[in-house]
This record gives C-alpha cells, structure tokens and sequence, in this order.
C-alpha cells in the first residue's frame, strides 16, 4: 500500500511546485495528510524537526511580500533547512542580470531549492526548464499562487472536515489574482463549488469556462456560500480605474457585519491577506468568530512545510525538461 | 523465489505478547509511570496489541500509551527511491521524567531506533527510555542498538532476506523470506 502510495506521487509533477492547475488530487491529499503532523510538530514544545537539516533554499522575491515570505522563511527554519533571502530592490537585478543568470548564480552557491515570487505570469515554468533546482512558486504575477490555495483549501478541510461538496465563494478582484485562479483550480479538484463575485470589470471574460459560476449579486452569493473568501483589491495592478471609487466598492462588495446579519445562516470569512480593513471587510468582520483569517495564517506555515518537505524528497535527475 | 518460512505463528506471537506485557508490570516500580510508545508505521499494530493486553490483566494500571511518527527525524530523507509520508503521531502526554517503552515489530538496522530516540525528546525529557521489538535481527545492526525485551530472534546474516510480520485479527505470522529483486 505504502509502496503504491509512493509511486503515485513520484509520477505527479512534485519535483517542482508551479502550480495547482497540473497538480493532482492524491498529491493534494497527501500535502495535507503531511501538514497535519506538521501542525503536530508547530504545536510541540520544540516547534522544530531537523527533517530538512541538509537542504538549502533560496528565497528569491521580486515583488513585495510578508507574509508569503515569512511564512516561507518560518517553515524552512522549522524543517532546519539552510535559508538565504534576496530581494529585487537590493540586488544586481536592477544592473540588468536576467532571471536565470540571477537564478544559476544563487545555485552555483549550492543552492537546493528556489522559493520564486515574481510579477511576469509563467516565470516559474519558465525557470523550472532552464534552471536545474526544484522550483516552488510563491506567486508568478496574475497567474497562479499555489501555495496559498493549498492552505485556504486546509483552511475549510479543518473546519469543516472535508472540502468536496462545499459552496465557496470567491469574491472581489478576481481579474488580478493569481489567489483567485488557483484557489479555483484546487478547490475545485477537492469537488467544491465555486461562485466567483465583484464587480463586472474585475471578472474576467469568460472565466465561466472554468466551470465556475459568476454572480453581481453580493446578498445573493453570501446567501448560497458556505464560505466567502474575500480577495484584497489590488491597486498595485490596478493600472485604469476599474470601478469609480474605493468606497462604492466598500459599500457594494465589501462585507460588513450588517450584510452578514441579514443571513439566513452563519456564513465562514477567509481573506488572504493583506487586509484593506472597510474595503473588503470591514475590522469588525475580520475580527469575528466566523473568520478564519488568522488560522490561515497558521495553516500557511504547515502547508508549506509539508510541500518542502515533499518536494525535498524527489530527485533532481529524474526531473523531465 | 524461496518459499517464505514461518518464523512464528500467531499462538506464539500471542505468548510473546503476553510475556512483555506481564514484563512491562513486574518491571514497573510503585511510584513510577510507564508509557508504551508504539513506532509509526508498523510498531503501532504491536503497541496496540501489548497495551491492550496488559489494561486486560490488570485493569486498574495507569500506563500510558502513545504512537509516535519519526518520518522527520530520519537520516535517509531524500535518499531513497520512496518518498517518505508521515503518519499520525499520537502522543496527549509529556515525555518529562517518566519511562519510555519504545515498541517495533523489528529490530534491523537500528536506524528507525535512532530517529525514534531525538523525536521522542521533542515532548520532554524521559527518566529511561527502552527498547521492545517482536523480532531482533541481531546480526544486521548498523547502530550501537539493543533491545530490553525481544520477542524472537533471526539469525540471518542475508541482507537479502526480509522479515515481514502479517498483523490480522485472530491470525498473526512473522515470515522469512527472499528480497524481490528490482
């Protein structure tokens, strides 16, 4: 059985994490069988495994990030893995260095592993073919952010034991998120229904095709959802006007104890973070019981712990350019 | 391929446990606290069986019992052809200043042992930790490892012989037999 078990994964694409679209349902379930027992270890006395204690990682941003970032640099100390950080602004990159040389000069430093966020959608894919280092994506522009949609999908498999059969609304700027399009791809594997809701010029065209449904209507999605994931409004890509004023939406998309009152039924709160407080959600929202905001937050450092850990395992040689 | 052979049936694995449980009690002293520590994967079939034993001869015992996972504490992590999936580990009490039976269906290269041995420390520091393993493959060590209590010894030299131990409800067999080859 175990041995069965083991050559499923061998066969998934875990010698890299890119993204949830080409991951498969028992590589899922078995990131999260993994990451309970980290949770069991982040809960111990000592917080620690000495799992990794051979591996070293690279952090490589190229774009702004806390929590990502620190919660990857959290589960790589808790696996006793090697770390070394590097940020765009205080580097060559701003000489002109391109990607893979930036990238093979941090692996001639005998470098594992590469944690990659980056603005460009596919930079990930792109490195993992020319680059020899296992690669986990952190966020590749409006494309995908696996790591994240792994962790809300655990979110909403602890409270509620299983994720398959549940409505789960995505709402916000869907347009923008690389949150937005692998939450959809993993939650949907896990058997979920999707509702996507915001504002007509932050959905994108014929996002439907994903088997997703679309909804204008905020009282109507919050009605049929069992979770509201509220996306941040992101106006760093936010390059036109793509609604009239910051407080439309709030009033409009924005979920305030009022709206969450007028339910039938009591609805669970996810939000990925950063918090625009009174944009997406108001303090009083956040704060409530019915959010899970910062148990995601908690449930980021198992996840990704349990992804390292996994893909720490596989070989490099055996991986297929 | 050599027929497997029979090492132990299920009346004499039965009697081993029976032995190690009445061990475990005669061994206890009066104000000390005993936890049985099943390893994760295949110690736990053994564990279960022993503590159950022992809650049925004496059922008044306040031993303690937990299972313990040490996929994370492993030196081969990454150099095997298999990549390695915890299991659950079971453990609602601190380890601080009490002794600790560590129990395995089989004792080989003593490597499991020793991962055993810095996990279990993650939960406090024992008063004495010791060894229970169903078979002991004495002549295979790789480690500076012995058991307290065996239940039966192979005396195979062969690393191409593996012991495999069938746990079923009413129908235990520990066998020999030949490594398939890859």
């Amino acid at each position: 059985m175990a041995n069965r078990k083991s050559k499923e994964i061998e066969s998934t694409a875990m010698q890299h994490l890119l993204g949830i679209k080409d991951l498969d349902v028992s590589s899922i379930h078995t990131i999260f069988s993994t990451a309970d027992q980290f949770k069991g270890v982040i809960n111990s006395p000592t917080r620690k495994t000495p799992a990794l204690r051979d591996v070293t990682i690279a952090n490589v941003f190229f774009e702004n990030s806390t929590r990502t970032r620190i919660s990857f640099e959290l589960a790589q100390k808790r696996l006793g893995a090697d770390v070394v950080n590097f940020s765009s602004s205080s580097s060559s990159v701003s000489k002109g260095e391109t990607l893979i040389d930036t990238i093979n000069n941090i692996l001639s430093m005998k470098v594992d592993m590469v944690v990659l966020r980056h603005p460009s959608p596919g930079a990930c894919k792109f490195l993992a073919r020319h680059v020899k280092s296992k690669i986990i994506n952190a966020g590749d522009g409006t494309h995908e952010h696996p790591t994240q949609a792994l962790l809300d999908a655990y979110s909403i498999r602890e409270k509620f034991g299983d994720v398959g059969g549940k409505k789960i609304a995505i709402v916000g700027d869907i347009l923008h998120s690389r949150v937005a399009l692998s939450n959809i791809y993993c939650l949907q594997k896990l058997g979920a229904e999707v509702t996507l809701c915001g504002p007509r010029s932050l959905i994108p065209y014929q996002i439907e095709e994903l088997g997703v449904k679309v909804s204008y209507n905020l009282q109507e999605t919050l009605e049929w959802c069992d979770v509201a994931n509220m996306l941040r409004i992101q106006h760093e890509r936010q390059d036109v006007k793509y609604f009239p004023s910051l407080r439309e939406y709030a009033s409009l998309y924005g979920l305030t104890m009022d709206k969450l009152n007028a339910l039938s039924k009591e609805i669970t709160i996810m939000h990925p973070g950063p918090i625009n407080r009174g944009v997406e959600v108001t303090s009083e929202v956040a704060d409530s019981n019915q959010s899970i905001i910062l148990q995601q937050v908690e449930n980021g450092v198992a996840i990704r712990m349990a992804v390292l850990f996994l893909l720490a395992q596989s070989k490099l040689n055996k991986i297929i350019h | 391929m050599a027929k497997p052979r029979l090492i132990l049936d299920n009346a004499a694995i039965d009697l081993i446990i029976s032995r190690f449980a009445l061990q475990i009690m005669e061994d206890q002293a009066s104000d000390e606290v005993v936890a049985i520590v099943g390893l994760q994967p295949r110690g736990v079939e053994f564990s279960r069986r022993i503590y159950a034993r022992v809650k049925e001869f004496f059922p008044e015992n306040n031993l303690l019992y937990g299972e313990l996972d040490i996929t994370f504490h492993r030196d081969d992590v990454g150099r095997g052809e298999q990549i390695l999936v915890p299991k659950e580990t079971y453990l609602r009490f601190s380890t601080e200043n009490i002794k600790i039976i560590l129990v395995d269906d089989v004792l080989y290269t003593g490597r499991s042992v020793r991962a055993a041995l810095d996990a279990i420390v993650n939960f406090g520091r024992p008063k004495q930790v010791e060894l229970m393993t169903l078979i002991d493959r004495r002549y295979n060590r790789e480690l500076p490892i012995s058991p307290d209590y065996a239940g039966a010894t192979v005396d195979s030299r062969s690393t191409g012989e593996k012991v495999k131990v069938d746990w079923l409800d009413n129908d235990n067999k520990v066998w020999l037999i030949e490594k398939v080859k890859k």
